[in-house]
């Protein structure tokens, strides 16, 4: 957790994802299976036990045909910053197994440090956590399409979403080869962003003006990133998680969905 | 003449061997069953449990924090004997010290067998998170563990037939002479890993029905946790004291003994259940709608958390036993003592469920649904063992070594 980061060149990578755009169709959920070697089982009706780095939530508006609406949300890790400087797992873990990242505001899992006390899955408010109850197991030709990018996790150990870090590190080293500091918004992209066939989902450097997710999200640096644009939204802004997934909707009761409101407020 | 008599302490009657070995070999039964359920976690991993992404803090991890919470008779009592220097505590510290020391051993085999990776236990000490609650939590506790195995050693130093080798007499009573030092140390240590082990959720702010504010990094819960150990602990010392006397059908501890440690016990009690009752207020108040909740939510919509577990809690477990506790009149009558120190001693473990399962338990995300859980065969086996240990563990410190300094005096043989 130390505070290493340049002045200038530090990244916060984040997401924006377009509710109104979202069809729930799981292709995000697909690729990010197969491009971080998530396991499976051959039962997994129980989807408490089930690996799903990213999730897409379903839920409605709670009213009756023709007023009915409904929306899908995917969820992946938020990345937490925490108001107050501290992601809610990464505080609580420890033996450092999972760590912020001033340069790129990835949190990170590191699976060899892990020892599975699951202290960090009770302090994530968004489940995003998974902990490995099964040793990992593929179908035998499965096993030839894992990624040679990304190790699998043994059981007894947590794993999450890192923003396919995978990929930044490919990116940074052809970069690098080509002698450029900084990557174009376009060489690092999460699997999920690529799989969304709407276009929902859109990744970048949110401290870079040049950005998309910059210029939607209009995060407030005063206020902890809060969105300034009126139809995005952070989910459970209220805990002071401080996340970098926004999400945008042009309809007020999914904004209102995002968070939680006693009954005097709403 | 019994087969072991040379080894029971001078002058104190014991059961027949045959009956003793009865009694062993049943409790082995069921610790044998615990220990084949934590071998299926160890070799097939946590599976074996119905703990889910939604509960990874389950049935042991409110085990490991309830009997740590009973075990706080140990350092509580050291502390009243020791520093200030309740000379009657005398009589029964030695009690409270092995109820202390298998309460610690218990919680870390639990721990051992509740993570997923217990190979890699020592990261926590190698790799360690200044930051984290649970760092705190495993160095203080091992330590404390260290305290009370030197606290343990003299007693075992003291049977007739150990005594009478002069070094081991010599050890046993300059480690007696030393013992305050390792009482301070004691009670230094518990008052800190009773309160990370509160700070456990109390630093949850993600979870806002665990959530406290505090001082500075400590949440609320990291005092009361210390505070419920400290006046719970001595409650079950003393109610494992007297199930004893029952079961050995002889008084072992003077009223006198039990009645001082039950009054300030009691204050104890009731001084905390002011506290956690301002706490909860607070939290109903100001914590939960400051993240968008209704304290009612938490208790609401779901098959099992309703508001009786907070009058459980505070009013029949708390408000009751402290009252009970520190009127003379109820503390000294033996079916009000009964009471008390059963319903402290359940308090406190309603107290741990509330903070790790009942966090565990609410939906955070506005559109998700409540998780309830129920424990498989193996974590409830798992969960017996220590018990089944402690038993155990009781049954041949009482036949062989002069834990109760009183026994001689009220318990006088006639032949």
């Amino acid at each position: 957790m130390e505070n290493n980061h340049k002045k200038g060149k530090t990244k916060k990578f984040g997401m924006v994802i377009d509710l109104d755009k979202c069809t729930g169709c799981g292709s995000c959920m697909v690729a990010c299976m197969s491009e971080n070697n998530v396991p499976f089982k051959a039962d997994e009706t129980d989807k408490r036990l089930s690996i799903t780095w990213m999730l897409v939530y379903k839920f409605n508006n709670g009213k009756a045909h023709p007023n009915y609406d409904e929306c899908y949300l995917p969820r992946p890790c938020m990345q937490c910053e925490g108001d107050h400087g501290h992601s809610p797992c990464v505080s609580v873990c420890p033996a450092v197994a999972t760590d912020y990242s001033h340069e790129t505001g990835i949190v990170s899992q590191i699976y060899t440090r892990c020892f599975g006390c699951r202290y960090c899955m009770a302090a994530c408010p968004y489940h995003a956590r998974y902990f490995n109850w099964w040793d990992p197991a593929w179908p035998a030709d499965m096993e030839k399409y894992l990624s040679p990018n990304v190790s699998p996790r043994m059981r007894g150990i947590v794993e999450k979403c890192g923003f396919c870090f995978h990929r930044y590190q490919l990116a940074t080293d052809k970069a690098y080869y080509e002698g450029r500091d900084e990557l174009e918004e376009g060489e690092y992209q999460t699997a999920c962003t690529q799989a969304c066939p709407a276009g929902a989902i859109i990744f970048g450097d949110l401290n870079n003006p040049e950005h998309m997710v910059h210029k939607i999200a209009q995060p407030d640096a005063k206020h902890h990133g809060r969105p300034k644009n009126p139809n995005a939204f952070r989910l459970l802004e209220r805990l002071g998680t401080n996340p970098k997934v926004y999400y945008l909707s042009s309809r007020k009761w999914v904004r209102d969905s995002g968070d939680n409101y006693r009954p005097d407020e709403k | 003449m019994d087969l072991d008599s040379a080894l029971w302490p001078k002058d104190v009657q014991r059961c027949s061997f045959p009956k003793f070995m009865i009694g062993i070999t049943v409790v082995t039964l069921v610790l044998i069953w615990g220990v084949y359920a934590a071998l299926l976690c160890w070799f097939k991993g946590l599976n074996q449990t119905n703990m889910n992404d939604y509960y990874g803090f389950a049935l042991w991890i409110w085990a490991d924090l309830a009997i740590i919470g009973l075990g706080g008779g140990a350092f509580f009592t050291g502390f009243l004997r020791y520093l200030v220097k309740k000379d009657e505590l005398k009589n029964i510290i030695n009690y409270a010290v092995l109820i202390g020391f298998i309460c610690y051993s218990s919680a870390q085999l639990i721990l051992g067998i509740d993570v997923g990776q217990p190979l890699r236990g020592w990261f926590i000490f190698w790799h360690a998170n200044v930051h984290s609650m649970l760092t705190e939590v495993a160095f203080c506790l091992s330590c404390y563990f260290v305290v009370l195995c030197i606290e343990y050693i003299p007693l075992i130093l003291e049977n007739r037939q150990l005594d009478k080798e002069p070094f081991f007499h010599h050890l046993s009573h300059n480690m007696h002479g030393i013992m305050a030092i390792f009482a301070a140390t004691g009670a230094f240590l518990s008052c800190f890993h009773q309160g990370s082990l509160g700070g456990v959720s109390g630093v949850l702010f993600g979870r806002p029905f665990g959530f406290r504010e505090g001082i500075f990094i400590w949440p609320w819960t990291f005092f009361l946790f210390t505070w419920s150990a400290a006046a719970c602990g001595p409650c079950f010392t003393i109610l494992v004291t007297k199930l004893t006397e029952t079961i050995s059908k002889k008084q072992l501890v003077k009223p006198d003994v039990i009645d001082l440690l039950a009054k300030i016990s009691g204050w104890m009690m009731f001084t905390y259940i002011i506290a956690k009752t301002v706490d909860t207020w607070y939290w109903a108040l100001y914590t939960a709608p400051s993240k968008g909740f209704n304290w009612a939510f938490f208790y609401s919509d779901n098959a099992f958390y309703g508001p009786w577990i907070l009058w459980l809690e505070i009013v029949i477990c708390g408000y009751i036993p402290a009252m009970l506790l520190i009127t003379k009149k109820t503390r000294q009558k033996n079916a009000t003592l009964w009471t008390a120190i059963i319903l402290a001693s359940i308090g406190v473990c309603v107290n741990r469920w509330a903070l790790v399962l009942q966090v565990m338990a609410p939906p955070v995300l506005p559109f998700d649904t409540w998780a309830l859980y129920i424990p498989s065969w193996q974590e409830v086996a798992t969960t017996i063992l220590p018990i089944a240990y402690g038993v155990i563990l009781i049954m041949i410190s009482y036949r062989y070594l002069p834990i109760f300094p009183q026994e001689r005096e009220l318990n006088p043989i006639t032949n």
